[in-house]
């Protein structure tokens, strides 16, 4: 079961982007932990910034403020160039949307051996070859796709080679950003199911970051509720959809229809007002004070803190 | 007057490519009733935006081929109509809403003014009329501010929004029926609980027959009380909202129900996805098109069609195993334990 060992630490992570004379904070102080062998997802809405906090941790974008730690290993600097190579080794991702993440002037073969070609020089090119053909069949495609082009699969199809891809240098933990987005809803269960086996034979650790929350729920063993830039809750996931505490959170589970006539005409549904205010100038206090039915006074002025409810639920509201 | 408002019958739309012959959408039925809330519910490739499309007869005139079939709008076949004909039905009887916000309003236009146009494209007012019912009808969607909003651009409003502006424009002039196609998918889920309730309060409102194009079966749980399901341009079963979640017949209705998790899931059981991807429809062979991917695949499925079979009144089904020589197989449970099944075997 669950170690708890922490593979990744991110404290009080801080990502600003310029906009114009601007700042924009698309990340503003956050922490968390990820363990060995977990599935942390990470939900929120469009513009929240849960793929920048995925990116930041990778390290594709500079952090601005705070570190993350990798094994207790600080990634943001003073990495030396061998160091640098181990742990983009260690660390891959998985991209939303295969029709783009994907090189359409290569061929699978040349797609997954890039990293290898890196990584593995020790392989000659047949032994590369060889590793590629296995995780074209570990990901349920075949040797025969090898010579394709991308333009020749579909989208879930396309999905599994870039997680095969993702897998070719043997990594530990895996980002995977809105994996299955873009995918339809049938095939969505089949890449979700792959990354679940995997997960299981090679001891995987995952940060699941995606936007629909019942199949985060299905994924993960914790979940992360991010709002323009913050984070809003954290628990396990079944604490979470039992017993959500932020008023953020319970009108994100309220929002999500349950397809079943029955429960949902007898649910009740928070539904919330407007929308989410701009990043640039965000609200002052607490951020979703603007369009949370609860807000008094004190949550304009003073920034609720993030702390521990129980043990393992954190929370950041006034009202909890 | 009858009940049923718009009707398309047995309906086959193909496209002309450079790789040949593509039959998009094949002998597809249904009708709409006065005041109701259809669904189309299908994958991509499936064929439910070509429908939509064909109904308004948006599609490009010199590739698509509308080989058979009628579309009958208010006892007048919509197929028989010329391009001028058809402007006067398009936006002012049936309109539409498309999916994506970011792409269907002007963005060089203030946004006041594409709703003043859909007015006065199809009623006599004069401008200071149309520019205050214009305004009304920012209102009536939910835009606050809506005297100072009319002079913005679309780039000012977040996606939601342009969506509000999107019903607005399409509900300009009172149509009959709306076709809304995926109008929430581009949006995020609190934004789309939004847009649904303006929906249906609209439609309380205003009497409007909606048909909702969509892939996501909660969706479809919130606006519809009837329900098509496509796949590979073929409707493979219908029925109404109880019918097709609680007492599904098709195995690709099971699949697709079966392939969501539900919200009390156990987390170690995988999930059962529908195996393989959907066909590719220029190049499709004999036979129903779901036999490639049914776990439950005769060897009479490969060779002939299934015909439509009535389950009850409201519900019917094209699959082989309606059939009485085919073996009885048992429903599987697609609800996770949800809600219990009504085990009603045919």
């Amino acid at each position: 079961m669950l170690s708890k060992q922490k593979l990744v630490e991110v404290k009080q992570l801080e990502k600003a982007f310029k906009v114009g004379k601007k700042q924009l904070k698309a990340v503003d102080d956050i922490s968390f932990d990820i363990y060995k062998g977990e599935t942390l997802g990470l939900v929120g809405e469009s513009g929240c910034g849960k793929s920048t906090v995925g990116r930041t941790i990778l390290n594709l974008y500079q952090a601005t403020n705070g570190e993350v730690l990798y094994s207790g290993k600080n990634l943001q600097n003073g990495l030396s160039k061998q160091d640098r190579k181990y742990y983009q080794e260690k660390m891959q991702m998985i991209f939303q949307d295969p029709y783009s993440s994907l090189d359409p002037r290569m061929n699978v073969l040349e797609i997954i051996r890039e990293g290898l070609k890196i990584h593995r020089q020790d392989l000659s090119t047949e032994e590369q070859k060889e590793v590629v053909y296995d995780l074209l069949q570990l990901v349920g495609l075949s040797k025969n796709h090898a010579t394709r082009y991308p333009h020749e699969f579909s989208g879930g199809q396309r999905q599994r080679i870039g997680i095969a891809r993702s897998l070719a240098v043997n990594p530990e933990f895996i980002i995977a950003d809105e994996p299955i987005a873009a995918l339809d809803v049938s095939i969505q269960a089949q890449v979700v199911n792959l990354l679940k086996e995997l997960q299981q034979d090679r001891d995987l650790t995952y940060l699941f970051i995606a936007h629909d929350l019942s199949m985060v729920k299905y994924i993960s063993d914790r979940v992360a509720v991010m709002y323009l830039g913050k984070m809003v809750e954290l628990a396990s996931s079944e604490e979470l959809y039992d017993n959500p505490l932020h008023p953020y959170t319970k009108a994100l589970m309220s929002a999500v229809p349950i397809p079943d006539p029955k429960i949902e005409s007898e649910r009740e549904r928070i539904i919330l007002e407007g929308d989410l205010p701009s990043p640039i100038d965000p609200p002052s206090g607490c951020r979703f004070r603007t369009r949370c039915p609860l807000a008094k006074d004190i949550c304009a002025e003073v920034v609720p803190e993030w702390r521990e409810v129980q043990e393992g639920h954190h929370v950041a509201c006034h009202f909890v | 007057m009858t009940d049923t408002i718009l009707s398309v019958d047995n309906l086959d739309v193909s496209f002309q490519t450079y790789n040949g012959v593509i039959k998009a959408v094949r002998g597809v039925d249904f009708d709409l009733k006065r005041g109701e809330t259809l669904a189309i519910v299908g994958e991509s490739g499936s064929g439910k935006s070509v429908t939509a499309k064909s109904i308004m007869q948006l599609l490009p005139k010199k590739t698509t081929m509308i080989d058979e079939g009628s579309i009958t709008y208010e006892n007048e076949n919509l197929l028989n109509y010329s391009r001028k004909e058809m402007e006067k039905i398009r936006g002012k009887e049936i309109s539409m809403v498309f999916q994506d916000p970011m792409t269907s309003l002007n963005p060089t236009m203030k946004v006041g003014k594409q709703v003043v146009e859909g007015i006065r494209k199809h009623q006599s007012l004069t401008k200071k009329e149309a520019y205050n019912r214009a305004q009304e009808l920012l209102e009536l969607v939910g835009i606050p501010n809506a005297k100072e909003r009319m002079d913005a651009y679309p780039h000012e409003f977040s996606g939601g929004m342009r969506q509000r502006v999107v019903i607005a424009i399409a509900l300009a002039c009172n149509p009959k029926v709306l076709i809304a196609d995926e109008p929430t998918t581009a949006l995020d889920v609190t934004i789309q609980a939004q847009i649904l309730d303006l929906m249906k309060d609209l439609q309380k409102k205003t009497g409007t027959s909606i048909i909702i194009i969509t892939h996501d079966l909660g969706v479809v749980v919130n606006m519809a009380s009837r329900i098509a399901v496509m796949y590979a341009g073929e409707i493979v079963e219908t029925g109404t909202l109880e019918e097709i979640f609680y007492n599904p017949q098709h195995p690709y209705t099971w699949g697709l129900l079966q392939s969501m998790p539900k919200m009390h899931q156990d987390r170690s059981v995988p999930l059962i996805p529908i195996k393989g991807s959907p066909p590719d429809v220029s190049n499709l062979h004999d036979g129903c098109p779901f036999a490639a991917r049914c776990p439950y695949v005769m060897k009479v499925c490969h060779d002939h069609v299934p015909d439509k079979e009535q389950v009850s009144e409201t519900h019917s089904v094209s699959c082989w195993l309606q059939d009485e020589r085919a073996p009885r197989i048992k429903q599987p449970d697609f609800t996770g334990g949800d809600h219990v099944v009504q085990t009603k075997t045919r």
